[in-house]
């Protein structure tokens, strides 16, 4: 009997040491190729990769344009998005009424649901057809429009995580802070919210990583030209993205172009890389001042 | 009862219904100066719902209803226009849950003077100091100020929210069962400091424990599903209690 048990118990354990092994295994797998794939792009260029010149005809594929645009798009998102999201967050957490709360909480969740194509084909067709004649562009299609598109989808993250975590603060705590004279706001400032600062991060962590990750929406808006505005800041003009510019070459790329791609392939898996670790890091710090010990 | 007492506060008529459900049944109740009153019951008979009207802590209940008043200063603290933050300002409150901020023990006592207004440092410290030695946690604490209240043990903490509560150097203190989550030495030590700070302040507490009602206080409500069954000295609602209810909860015949 007891040998049974513990004979059936290794068989369970190996069986989920493998699952784990197998997929430790493709999580390096997947890194080795991309840096090896994107290795002679770095070895053709080297530092000069980051400077904004992506020519077919000329057979030069450097990619800074495109790190540009996803760090300038990204940027622009997220100007939007954090200080809408934690205020919508906030208010639907501390002070919306039940009612209204039970309506606007699904709504926002079946946002952050809604496949990033329609958030892109909306941005496309109403966006920037409004863009254009109220800005005077030429073309309302622009990194701009990437922004505002970008902003958008992540606002229901953002919203909903930001509002997980401010929920998920313990009742007693705000309890404690009223009893003592502090106002709903003040017990907001300076109770919920920094209680819950490691899930806001964590909200705004999650926003980022769909807006530098997100590629069909940004295609149909950003223009996908690899080129940085002049002025640099000028994001009213067309511009690409490390995203962009993968989905819509890598099916016709060929030599130098196809490591290239990988390059910013790379570059992507070490932003989205750091800001995962940087939020567990926060989470970690903040834990331990919270939790004592 | 040997110095004369004075009124602090006094519930007069009070009901309260939970949407549909009446929780308090026209209570009416002294709360005397300087005095320890304690309101024992079984679990449910409304004895954390009256406590928390006291400084009006079932606002914040959603569907919470309020009939009669609340007299604090000869005014209504129900009625109209009536300034809760002063009100709460002035009727400190200790929960059942020790409750520290999750914070360092320095920022759990400077958190309400901040709040209402005191900036300077000097000032802060001053208040911090004196708080934790009124709450007999000073010695404990005074070499740790910095680090964070949730390190400390469940007594610990919870004359850390003693302390806490006297920084905002309120009238009266509300206490929910405030040992019932404390093993008996701290449970003992609690006690000692209540009967220290009821020299310089009112006290109300709220407890299932007949011997620690009996053992502290000066006065005993005793209520039972939503009424004020009866009130008066702690001695006489113990050794000769005039109502029937009362007398089978003490004797320990139901509850
Ligand atoms: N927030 C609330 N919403 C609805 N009913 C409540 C709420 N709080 C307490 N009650 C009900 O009111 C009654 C009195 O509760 P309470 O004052 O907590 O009793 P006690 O502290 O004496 O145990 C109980 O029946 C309880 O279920
Ligand atoms: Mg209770």
């Amino acid at each position: 009997m007891l040998l049974k048990r513990t004979v059936k118990e290794d068989v369970i354990k190996f069986f989920f040491f493998m699952l784990a092994a197998v997929s430790i295994f493709i999580v390096f797998f997947v890194i080795y190729f991309l840096f090896s794939e994107s290795l002679p792009a770095f070895q053709e260029y080297g530092f000069s990769i980051f400077e904004s010149e992506w020519s077919v005809p000329r057979e030069v594929y450097k990619i800074g344009a495109a790190l540009f645009g996803t760090a300038i798009v990204t940027i622009g998102a997220m100007i939007i998005a954090i200080p809408l999201g934690l205020l919508v967050g906030i208010f639907l957490s501390e002070i919306a009424p039940f009612h209204i709360r039970t309506i606007l909480k699904p709504v926002i969740e079946l946002l952050a649901g809604i496949p990033s194509i329609v958030y892109g084909f909306l941005g496309a067709t109403l966006l920037v057809q409004y863009l254009q004649p109220s800005f005077d562009l030429l073309k309302g299609i622009s990194l701009f429009a990437g922004s505002l598109v970008l902003g958008i989808m992540a606002l229901p993250i953002i919203i909903s995580i930001s509002d997980d975590a401010l929920k998920a603060v313990p009742r007693d705590l705000k309890e404690a802070s009223l009893a003592l004279g502090a106002t709903k706001w003040e017990t907001i400032k300076k109770i919920t919210f920094p209680s819950a600062i490691s899930g806001v991060s964590a909200a705004i962590i999650m926003g980022m990583g769909r807006a530098v990750g997100e590629t069909m929406a940004v295609s149909l808006v950003v223009g996908n030209i690899m080129q940085i505005p002049v002025p640099p800041f000028d994001i009213f003009e067309s511009g690409s993205t490390l995203t962009s510019i993968i989905a819509l070459e890598m099916g016709e790329a060929t030599g130098i172009q196809t490591y290239s791609l990988f390059a910013c392939g790379v570059i992507l898996f070490i932003i989205v890389g750091t800001m995962s670790v940087t939020s567990n890091l926060l989470k970690e710090r903040v834990e331990k001042k919270y939790k004592g010990g | 009862m040997s110095k004369k007492t004075s009124l602090e506060m006094e519930v007069k008529d009070l009901d309260l219904w939970y949407d549909t459900k009446q929780a308090l049944k026209k209570v009416n109740m002294p709360v005397y100066k300087n005095k320890i009153t304690a309101i024992i019951g079984p679990s449910g008979c409304g004895k954390s719902t009256l406590l928390r009207c006291m400084n009006r802590m079932n606002d914040i209940i959603d569907k919470c209803r309020i009939e009669g008043e609340i007299l604090f200063d000869d005014k209504n603290v129900y009625r109209k226009n009536y300034d809760v933050v002063e009100l709460r300002k002035r009727v400190g409150m200790v929960f059942q849950k020790p409750n520290p901020f999750p914070k360092s023990i320095y920022e759990n006592i400077a958190y309400a003077p901040r709040i209402h207004g005191i900036k300077k440092k000097k000032s802060l410290d001053g208040i911090v100091q004196q708080c934790l030695k009124d709450a007999f946690i000073w010695e404990e604490v005074h070499d740790r100020m910095e680090s964070s209240a949730m390190g400390l043990s469940g007594g610990q903490q919870q004359r850390l929210c003693i302390a806490r509560a006297l920084s905002i150097e309120p009238d009266i203190i509300l206490m929910d069962e405030p040992c019932s989550a404390l093993d008996p030495i701290a449970t003992a030590k609690i006690e000692d400091l209540m009967r220290v700070l009821v020299k310089d302040y009112t006290v109300v507490i709220v407890t299932h424990n007949m011997q620690q009602a009996a053992r502290v206080s000066d006065y005993t409500a005793y209520m039972y599903l939503g009424e004020l069954i009866e009130f008066g000295e702690t001695e006489q609602i113990f050794e000769n209690p005039q109502e029937e209810l009362t007398e089978k909860y003490i004797t320990g015949r139901f509850g």
